[in-house]
């Protein structure tokens, strides 16, 4: 049996339980706490270890789905979680524009742990007060080639497209090095 | 009570607030990664400081702050042979060469100099002994902390922002491919130009840094106005140890056409659900 993985990373409450609960055929394990800080209580709990769903390919083969604790106290896990990943994707919150510089720095930080691919998910299109697509990509100074993708966590269309940008870019890097 | 203990869990503000409010005298040796630090302090005010890999001889720390030029440097330094600051002081003032004033205002500027340096240490072991004070041969001033420490909460708070925007100075950074920017029309400072001539995917920024001669917080602050302005991205340093492919992309095989089935299948797959 061959396991692969993917991480799914972000700011707090960006959405990344929500991503992984959306497509995995298992509940999601997940090891959330009840917020104490006032100033994050803008959900009651949050993720402090990791997230973790599954997806089954066919007997001999598995992706697993690892969600990153949102709060940078806990970022220490974030190195451990992004050992031997396949891809990894960036939630960014499109109504809190007051989180895309720690969005930016987390991309730049998973980016120095390893060269793999990666999309970036602009979560939370779909209310109204969330950002243009375009503003956000020049506000979070992503390169023009990079996928930078609208996304509903909670909509299972758009999560599988998330996934199957991400595989698309792993696949054209494959063939790009080969 | 020995004053010992670690910057990671008691920051330089708090060490140089309680120095002050204490009005200790003595001396605070901090010995960072890369170099040791040596603060001293006479009833509470700044009396002193250095820096371990610093040259730290009058001639030189006046020459820093500009007061005196290349050769003048190159002269004095020749010809006072093992002169100590203080004498090597009254000669250049005796001799017209330079002010009391400007020997003060270049000490000054040195001293305050590295304990901003230090704002940008988050790890440190620290210890203050008590009473020690620099030789007698050197020249020693009174500088109050208040300022230093407000100046140094506010650097804090820059250094943390910067280190949020440039979590590691290990990466490369390459122009971006906009055809219509041309450098030669950005009005940049010589310290950004210093910074620009030496960008190049094979060059990380602690490099640039190190060759430049600029402190973790000087180099953060031209990158990011750099990377604001749109002019450069960060990438990964070429040459940097890059892990196996099979290793990188978390797959047991490194055959590629094996890659890719595994690949297609979890395209197929996620298509499905």
């Amino acid at each position: 049996m061959q396991t692969v993985k993917m991480v799914i990373t972000g700011p707090f409450n960006s959405g990344k339980t929500e991503f992984i609960q959306t497509v995995s055929e298992i509940d999601v394990v997940a090891t959330e706490r009840r917020i104490s800080s006032e100033a994050e209580k803008i959900k009651d709990t949050t993720t402090v270890a990791m997230d973790f769903g599954r997806i089954t390919v066919d007997e001999d083969l598995v992706l697993y789905l690892f969600g990153t604790p949102g709060q940078k106290r806990f970022d220490f896990m974030w190195e451990i979680l992004s050992e031997g990943m396949l891809g990894f994707i960036v939630m960014v919150d499109s109504t809190r524009p007051e989180t895309f510089r720690e969005a930016r720095s987390i991309l730049e930080t998973f980016r120095a742990y390893a060269p793999t691919p990666y999309v970036v998910a602009a979560n939370k299109q779909d209310l109204e007060d969330a950002w243009d697509i375009d503003d956000m990509r020049i506000a979070l100074r992503l390169d023009p080639k990079l996928k930078f993708l609208p996304c509903i966590a909670k909509d299972k269309d758009s999560v599988k497209n998330i996934l199957l940008e991400l595989l698309y870019s792993i696949l054209a890097e494959m063939e790009a090095g080969a | 009570m020995a004053l010992k203990g670690n910057l990671r869990d008691f920051t330089i503000t708090q060490l140089l607030n309680l120095i002050n409010l204490a009005r200790k005298t003595g001396t605070l040796v901090i010995e960072g990664s890369n170099d040791t630090a040596w603060i001293s302090f006479r009833e509470g005010k700044l009396a002193y400081s250095r820096m371990g890999k610093d040259d730290n001889n009058l001639a030189t720390i006046l020459y820093r702050g500009k007061k005196i030029s290349q050769s003048q440097h190159k002269m004095i330094r020749s010809r006072a042979g093992n002169m100590s600051d203080k004498e090597l002081g009254l000669l250049l003032i005796n001799a017209n060469y330079i002010t009391q004033e400007d020997i003060l205002a270049s000490l000054q500027a040195e001293f305050i100099g590295i304990i901003h340096r230090l704002f940008t240490w988050v790890e440190g072991l620290f210890r203050f002994e008590n009473g020690v004070l620099p030789p007698d041969d050197k020249i020693i001033l009174r500088i109050n902390l208040e300022n230093i420490i407000i100046e140094g909460t506010r650097r804090l708070r820059e250094w943390e922002q910067l280190q949020d925007e440039i979590p590691s100075l290990d990466i490369a950074l390459k122009f971006t491919d906009r055809p219509d920017t041309n450098l030669r029309n950005v009005n940049l400072s010589v310290e950004e130009w210093r910074v620009v001539s030496y960008i190049n995917p094979k060059n990380s920024i602690r490099q640039i840094a190190n060759t430049t001669k600029m402190n973790d917080l000087e180099i953060r602050r031209i990158v990011y106005g750099l990377l604001q302005a749109g002019l450069v991205e960060m990438i990964r340093q070429e040459g940097a140890p890059v892990l196996p492919r099979a290793q990188i992309a978390g797959l047991s095989t490194a055959d590629a056409d094996e890659q890719k089935s595994l690949v297609n299948r979890l395209i197929n797959r996620i298509r499905s659900i």
